[in-house]
């Protein structure tokens, strides 16, 4: 699929979840909100951000050293928007939710799609170790929270939303003890290792990076 | 590694952390009821004092029936079979603790309905199941639904259909000055607290 075509499927998606009924409908749970809206969101960004791999500035590719700059920006954007009154301000006002709309793709999916193939797998792996454990440490807040934490949200679908992080958190965290323990690696993680020539393709961002 | 980097991290970590900031009213709070509670606690805010509002007894008053004297204010549905029902055993002993305290600060309960199905006799028994009499205890539901909004909007309620024909909303306790300002919100806690809350208000 060429750059243009991603470009538009990305666009096209961003339009459909801004729908009115649609964005109401995945807004009104907010497991849905949390585990399926923004992470789609977050998603579109890194789509577009393959499509214009291609076209990146030079001095953005060599200011974001190592990856780092991105991550940071995807840490930072992802906590920001895991706030119970960020979610309440999400609901009820719908610039607040266009700036979500905005800054999911294109502030935290872009750095991510772009910035994942600079870093070390050393730091990918940095990075997995925090986010698994933050997400459990989330979902376990919201599951054991007495009140609830969203004006929007009633109690019940709180602890869903608790239950719903903590049992991503659990896959991933077995996607990756498996990844890591048994050998078999994503395909977005994919490192030249020595037996590289048994793996299909390499990626152009890894020549990118020893050649740095 | 180029000279771009320190700069692009140091835009990333200063807007990611301005952010954040803005988001937390300065890493204080994390959520929307929170931030509310320390905006008001700072500024006390006007609230539209020409509301129009009918008691139980039928009554119908503006919220600048309470000018000069500070309001406890709660948010209540008839037919709530929880939070309200505390609420309500609360606000009595509030009362019963101002008078036994010996203060001479005169203060006024005002419980708000905001379920259009409560008609004056659905007010009316609320209040008698508590000891509520207008005018120091009114029982009131706004006169018309723009009001409402206007209301809810105002003290920042959010009442939701809770899927059994009944709401889940915010149970605080909103503090409205002699001025008729929304001056605290309480998380209840007894009737103690709410006595102490409001009495700090109504001292000059």
């Amino acid at each position: 699929m060429n750059g243009r075509c991603v470009f538009a499927a990305a666009c096209v998606s961003w339009l459909i979840l801004w729908l009115q009924p649609v964005r109401s409908a995945l807004e009104s749970d907010m497991a849905v909100h949390m585990a399926m809206q923004m992470p789609i969101l977050i998603a579109l960004g890194v789509l577009l951000s393959i499509a214009a791999r291609c076209h990146e500035p030079r001095w953005l590719a060599a200011a974001d050293w190592l990856g780092i700059p991105g991550i940071v920006a995807v840490v930072l954007g992802t906590s920001i928007w895991m706030l119970p009154r960020a979610l309440d301000q999400a609901i009820s006002d719908s610039r607040i939710d266009l700036v979500k709309f905005v800054t999911l793709p294109l502030l935290v999916g872009i750095p991510l799609g772009l910035s994942w193939r600079r870093m070390p797998p050393l730091g990918r792996a940095f990075i997995w170790a925090n986010f698994i454990p933050k997400l459990g440490a989330i979902g376990g807040l919201y599951l054991g929270a007495p009140t609830r934490l969203c004006a929007y949200y009633r109690l019940d679908q709180q602890v869903l939303a608790g239950g719903t992080l903590i049992a991503v958190a659990i896959a991933l965290g077995m996607t990756w003890f498996a990844a890591a323990f048994v050998g078999w690696t994503p395909s977005c993680a994919k490192q030249p290792p020595s037996r590289s020539a048994s793996v299909k393709g390499t990626q152009p961002g890894l020549q990118g990076r020893s050649a740095a | 590694m180029t000279r771009g980097f320190p700069v692009l991290l140091a835009l990333v970590l200063s807007a990611g952390t301005a952010g954040l900031a803005f988001e937390t009213d300065g890493f204080r709070v994390v959520t929307s009821v929170g931030a509310r509670q320390l905006s008001v606690e700072r500024a006390p805010q006007p609230l539209p004092e020409d509301a129009r509002l009918v008691d139980q007894e039928g009554t119908p008053f503006t919220l600048d029936a309470y000018k000069g004297r500070p309001v406890l204010v709660d948010f209540i549905y008839t037919r709530c079979p929880t939070i309200c029902g505390l609420r309500g055993d609360d606000f009595a002993d509030v009362l019963r603790l101002i008078t036994a305290g010996g203060s001479d600060a005169s203060i006024d309960l005002l419980s708000i309905s905001f379920d259009p199905a409560d008609d004056r006799e659905a007010l009316q028994l609320y209040g008698e199941r508590f000891g509520a009499k207008a005018p120091h205890w009114r029982i009131a539901a706004p006169a018309d639904a723009r009001t409402r909004t206007v209301l809810l909007q105002s003290f920042g309620i959010v009442a939701m259909p809770d899927g059994m024909g009944g709401f889940v909303h915010n149970d605080a306790v909103y503090v409205v000055d002699a001025h008729g300002r929304l001056a605290r919100i309480l998380d209840p806690d007894g009737p103690a607290q709410l006595a102490a809350a409001v009495l700090e208000v109504a001292a000059p």
